[in-house]
C-alpha cells in the first residue's frame, strides 16, 4: 500500500483523514443536541433521529436522483422527530429522558422496517471536494477529500456560537435553559422556545444521518450508526455546551473512530476490533474524567433535568 | 459598591412626576377562597407606600392583580386618569409598572450586562454589544453605585443582585415600582442601603414605590404611607408618622401581639454535646465553602449561627446532617466521633430541622404518616418479624403526633406536599423532636411561616433546649437568633469571624461582621 511506503507519516495522515470523514455525524448531532440542551431539555432520541435521517436521506436520494435532496429530506424527518419529542415533553408530567429513549428505539425500529428495500439499490452519493489535488501523494489526497456537508457543519458551529452570544433568539434560548422562572417573568413562552430548539436540534441530527448513508460509509444498512447519536450526547457534555468546542470534540471522536482503519492502512492489522472500540472507551473516559459527585459542571444549563 | 451615607437624590430625568396608582374595591377569588375582598389602595406620586400583612393576607394577590398575573373578579385599577387592566407582566411593564420579586429573576449564569439588556421588551435580532454597553455605562453613571457589567450574576452578593433588580426597573423606565419583600435576603446594612436608595428615588420624583413587607422597622423608617391587609381585606391605612408599630401589628394580627422575650431562661449549661473542629468542606462547584470551622455546643444552650446566604452555613448544616462530605476536621457528639450516618444519628440522638423541609426532610408525594415515620419505621416498634413494616403502628404514631403538634392535614394519608408550609414544618418538628434529643440542628426553621407558626416553633425549640438538648440554630433572620440563642456565632466566607453571648450582642456589630467588613 502507498500508506505503508510513507512509513511513519502515513499514520497521522490516515488518522487526520479518518477524523475528517468520520466526525461529521458527531458534529451535526452534537450541534443539534447542544441547541436542544441549551433550551433546558435533553433529547436522547438523537440516535433514532440519526438513523431515520440516514435511511430517509438514502431513500430520497435514490428515488429523486439528487443526494442533496436526500440531505434535506433527512433534515426534515429529523425535524419531525424533534418536534414529536418536544410535543410529548410539553405534556404535563412527562420526563424528557424517558421520551428520548422511547423515541430512540422507535426511530431505529422504524428505520430498519422502512429501510429494508433500500439495502440493495445504490443511491447517488454526495461528492467530495478534492482539496488534496495539488499533492502527488495518494494517501494525502484521500485524506483531504472533504465533503461540503462537513464544511457546512464547521461553519454552523461558529455561527451557532455567535447565535447564542449575539442574537435575540440565542439569548432567549439561553435564558429558558438557565432559569425558566426568569424567562417566564420576562414573558417568554418556555414551551414554544423548547419546541423550536428541539425541532431544529432534530434537523441537525437528521442531516448528520444523511452524511452516514450518502457519504461515509455511504450506503444504507442496519449497522450504520453504532451509537454515534448517543455518543454525541456525551460529547456535548465534554464540550461544555459550546458549539465550537463541539467541533473540536467531534474531530477528537472522529479521530478515535479512525484509529483502527488508520492502523490497518499502514499495515497493522493486529487488534483491529480492539481499536474499533476506541470511541466508546473515549466516551467512558471522558465521562469519568469530567464528572464529579461533589461538583456541578461548569456551563451546564441549569434547567436540564439531570442538573436539577 | 460602597453605600452612600446621605439619601441619594437622582438627577431628575423625568420632568413629569410618576402617575397616581389606585385600586378601587379590587376583589379576587380562588375557588371558594376570597383572596382579595374589595381592597382599595392609593399610591401617591413620588411616595413610598408600604403594604403590611401576614402570610396569606392577600398582599401578593393584590400586586399580582396589578401586574397582570391574575385577572381581578371585581373592582378597578387606575393609573393617573386612565383605567387600566394589564393582562400580563409585559403589559404592566409597558404601562410603566414594574415589579421586583422576592426571589431574583436574574439569570445566574449570565452577565449583568446580558441580564439588563435581555430584560427589555424589545430586542433587536442581532444585539450590538458595544453599543449596548456604552448605553448601559452612561445609564449606570447616573446611578448611585457602580457595578461590573461583565460580572456573572452568580458571583454577586444578595444585596448587589437586589440592587440590579431595582436598577433594571429604572433601566426599563418604570415609573411605579412594586417590591415584594425586597430585603428578606439582605443583611441589615444592605437592606438600609437599598431602601435608602429607593427612598431617594421616590423623593426625587423619579418613581412611586409600593413595597410589601412585614418588617415594621422598614415601614417606620422608609415609608410615607401604609395599608394593612388581613384575610384579604384592607383593615387599616394611614400616614406612617401617625401610626405606632403596636397599632399596625394589632391591625395585622387582629389581636394583641405576643411579645417574644429576648432573655432566655438560663438553665445551667451541661456537658459539651457537639464539638466541631477544623472542619473544611467544598460547595457544589468544588470551591472551599467551610474553612477551619470550629465551635462547641453544650447541653441546655442554643448557639445561633448568623450569616448571609452563601457564606458557608448551608454547607455546615449539610455536613452535620450527612448530606455533604467533609474534606477534613472532626465532629464529636457526646464525646464520640460522629459521621452522620442514620445509625449514628439514632445512637447519638442527633436530630435535624433542615431549611426548606419539603425538599430536605420530606418526600412530598409520600403520605404524612409515612413522612413522620422516616426516623423510626425500621425500629422494632414498627416492624413485624423484623422485616415487614407495620402500617398500623405507623398510622397510630402519626395520629398521636398530629394531635400533639396541632397539625392541620386533610388526613394522615394525604401526600405531605399538599400541606401548607407551617404544617409541613410542624410535621418535621414532630418527627424530629419525638423522643429524647441530645443535639438539634435547625436551619432557618421559620422561613416563610406566619407569626403564629413562628411563635409556636420558637417555643418548641426553647422547650427542647430546656429538656437538656444542645441546639445549633442557623438562621438568616437576626431577630430570630436574638430571640432564641444563648450565644451567637457569625459566619462570613466560610469562617466563624465573631462570637458573643446574646446579652452583649449588638445587631449593628453582627451585621458588620456578617457583611464581612468588621
Amino acid at each position: 500500500m502507498s500508506g505503508a511506503s510513507m512509513g511513519l507519516w502515513g499514520l497521522p495522515i490516515a488518522l487526520a483523514g479518518g477524523a475528517l470523514r468520520v466526525s461529521a455525524p458527531y458534529l451535526f448531532v452534537s450541534l443539534g443536541e447542544c441547541l436542544t440542551e441549551k433550551s433546558g431539555r435533553i433529547n436522547l432520541g438523537q440516535e433514532g433521529t440519526l438513523i431515520m435521517g440516514a435511511m430517509s436521506g438514502y431513500g430520497v436520494s435514490y428515488l429523486s436522483g439528487s443526494a442533496w435532496l436526500g440531505v434535506l429530506a433527512a433534515g426534515a424527518i429529523g425535524m419531525v422527530l424533534g418536534a414529536l419529542h418536544a410535543w410529548l415533553c410539553s405534556l404535563p408530567r412527562v420526563n424528557d429522558v424517558a421520551v428520548g429513549i422511547a423515541l430512540m428505539l422507535l426511530g431505529i425500529g422504524l428505520a430498519f422496517f422502512l429501510g429494508k428495500p433500500l439495502i440493495q439499490p445504490t443511491a447517488p452519493r454526495l461528492s467530495a471536494l478534492e482539496l488534496g489535488a495539488w499533492s502527488a501523494n495518494a494517501s494525502l489526497r484521500t485524506a483531504l477529500q472533504i465533503n461540503t456537508l462537513l464544511l457546512a457543519g464547521i461553519a454552523a458551529a461558529f455561527a451557532m456560537r455567535s447565535f447564542f452570544r449575539r442574537t435575540r433568539w440565542g439569548l432567549v434560548i439561553r435564558v429558558v435553559g438557565e432559569d425558566a422562572n426568569a424567562a417566564r417573568a420576562m414573558g417568554y413562552d418556555i414551551t414554544r422556545v423548547r419546541f423550536l430548539a428541539t425541532a431544529v436540534g432534530g434537523f441537525f441530527a437528521g442531516v448528520g444521518g444523511s452524511f452516514l448513508s450518502l457519504y461515509y460509509p455511504g450506503s444504507w444498512n442496519e449497522g450504520l450508526s453504532s451509537g454515534q447519536g448517543l455518543m454525541a450526547v456525551a460529547l456535548v457534555i465534554f464540550a461544555r455546551w459550546d458549539p465550537v468546542r463541539c467541533l473540536w470534540a467531534s474531530l477528537l471522536f472522529g479521530g478515535a473512530s479512525a484509529v483502527g482503519p488508520a492502523l490497518q492502512s499502514v499495515g497493522i492489522t493486529v487488534g483491529y476490533n480492539l481499536f474499533a472500540t476506541a470511541p466508546y472507551v473515549l466516551t467512558l473516559a471522558i465521562m469519568i474524567a469530567t464528572s464529579s459527585a461533589r461538583r456541578t459542571l461548569a456551563g451546564q444549563p441549569a434547567e436540564l433535568t439531570v442538573a436539577r | 459598591m460602597s453605600a452612600p451615607a446621605a439619601p441619594w437624590v437622582p438627577p431628575s430625568r423625568h420632568r413629569v412626576p410618576p402617575p397616581l396608582l389606585e385600586t378601587e374595591s379590587l376583589s379576587k377569588r380562588f375557588g371558594a377562597f376570597r383572596a382579595l375582598d374589595r381592597v382599595t389602595i392609593r399610591v401617591e406620586p413620588g411616595s413610598v407606600h408600604a403594604l403590611l400583612g401576614e402570610n396569606g393576607a392577600g398582599k401578593s394577590t393584590l400586586v399580582k392583580c396589578i401586574m397582570g398575573y391574575h385577572r381581578p373578579d371585581g373592582g378597578r385599577i387606575r393609573l393617573g386618569e386612565r383605567e387600566v387592566l394589564p393582562r400580563s407582566p409585559r403589559e404592566a411593564q409597558a404601562l410603566g409598572i414594574g415589579m421586583v420579586y422576592q426571589h431574583f429573576t436574574l439569570v445566574p449564569n449570565m452577565t449583568v450586562c446580558e441580564n439588563l439588556v435581555l430584560s427589555r421588551a424589545t430586542l433587536p435580532f442581532v444585539v450590538d454589544w458595544p453599543r449596548e454597553r456604552a448605553a448601559l455605562t452612561s445609564f449606570l453613571g447616573r446611578m448611585p453605585f457602580q457595578i461590573d457589567l461583565d460580572a456573572r450574576v452568580r458571583s454577586l452578593s444578595a444585596g448587589e443582585k437586589q440592587k440590579i433588580e431595582i436598577l433594571k426597573q429604572l433601566y426599563l423606565e418604570s415609573r411605579i415600582v412594586i417590591l415584594d419583600e425586597p430585603t428578606s435576603v439582605l443583611t441589615p446594612a444592605e437592606a438600609d442601603d437599598v431602601l435608602t436608595m429607593l427612598h431617594g428615588m421616590a423623593r426625587g420624583g423619579e418613581i412611586s414605590i409600593l413595597i410589601i413587607t412585614h418588617k415594621f422597622r422598614e415601614v417606620t423608617r422608609y415609608a410615607d404611607e401604609v395599608t394593612v391587609l388581613r384575610r384579604g381585606r384592607a383593615v387599616g391605612r394611614g400616614r406612617v408618622g401617625e401610626l405606632t408599630t403596636g397599632a399596625m401589628a394589632e391591625m395585622m394580627m387582629g389581636a394583641a401581639v405576643p411579645s417574644e422575650s429576648r432573655a432566655p431562661a438560663r438553665a445551667a449549661l451541661g456537658e459539651v454535646r457537639l464539638r466541631v473542629t477544623g472542619m473544611e468542606a467544598n460547595d457544589d462547584a468544588g470551591v472551599p465553602a467551610l474553612r477551619d470551622v470550629g465551635f462547641e455546643v453544650r447541653a441546655g444552650e442554643i448557639v445561633g449561627v448568623a450569616a448571609i446566604a452563601g457564606n458557608g452555613q448551608e454547607e455546615l448544616v449539610e455536613v452535620l446532617a450527612g448530606q455533604r462530605p467533609r474534606e477534613s476536621g472532626s465532629v464529636v457528639v457526646s464525646g464520640e466521633e460522629f459521621t452522620a450516618t442514620r445509625d449514628q444519628m439514632r445512637l447519638r440522638r442527633v436530630r435535624c430541622l433542615p431549611e426548606e423541609p419539603l425538599r430536605n426532610a420530606c418526600v412530598a408525594t409520600m403520605s404524612v404518616a409515612e413522612n413522620m415515620a422516616f426516623r423510626a419505621f425500621d425500629e422494632p416498634a414498627h416492624t413485624v418479624m423484623g422485616v415487614f413494616v407495620s402500617s398500623k403502628t405507623i398510622r397510630r404514631a402519626a395520629e398521636r403526633m398530629v394531635t400533639d403538634y396541632g397539625i392541620r392535614a386533610p388526613s394522615i394519608e394525604s401526600p405531605i406536599g399538599q400541606l401548607s408550609g407551617g404544617n409541613v414544618q410542624r410535621s418535621v418538628l414532630a418527627r424530629e423532636l419525638h423522643g429524647e434529643v441530645d443535639v438539634l440542628i435547625a436551619a432557618n426553621p421559620c422561613m416563610g411561616l406566619d407569626f403564629a407558626a413562628v411563635a409556636e416553633i420558637h417555643e418548641r425549640i426553647r422547650a427542647t433546649r430546656d429538656r437538656g438538648a444542645a441546639v445549633l440554630l442557623v438562621s438568616a433572620d437576626l431577630d430570630e437568633i436574638l430571640a432564641l440563642a444563648t450565644r451567637i456565632l457569625v459566619m462570613s466566607e466560610g469562617r466563624i469571624v465573631y462570637e458573643t453571648p446574646v446579652e452583649t450582642a449588638e445587631p449593628a456589630v453582627l451585621g458588620r461582621y456578617m457583611a464581612g467588613h468588621a
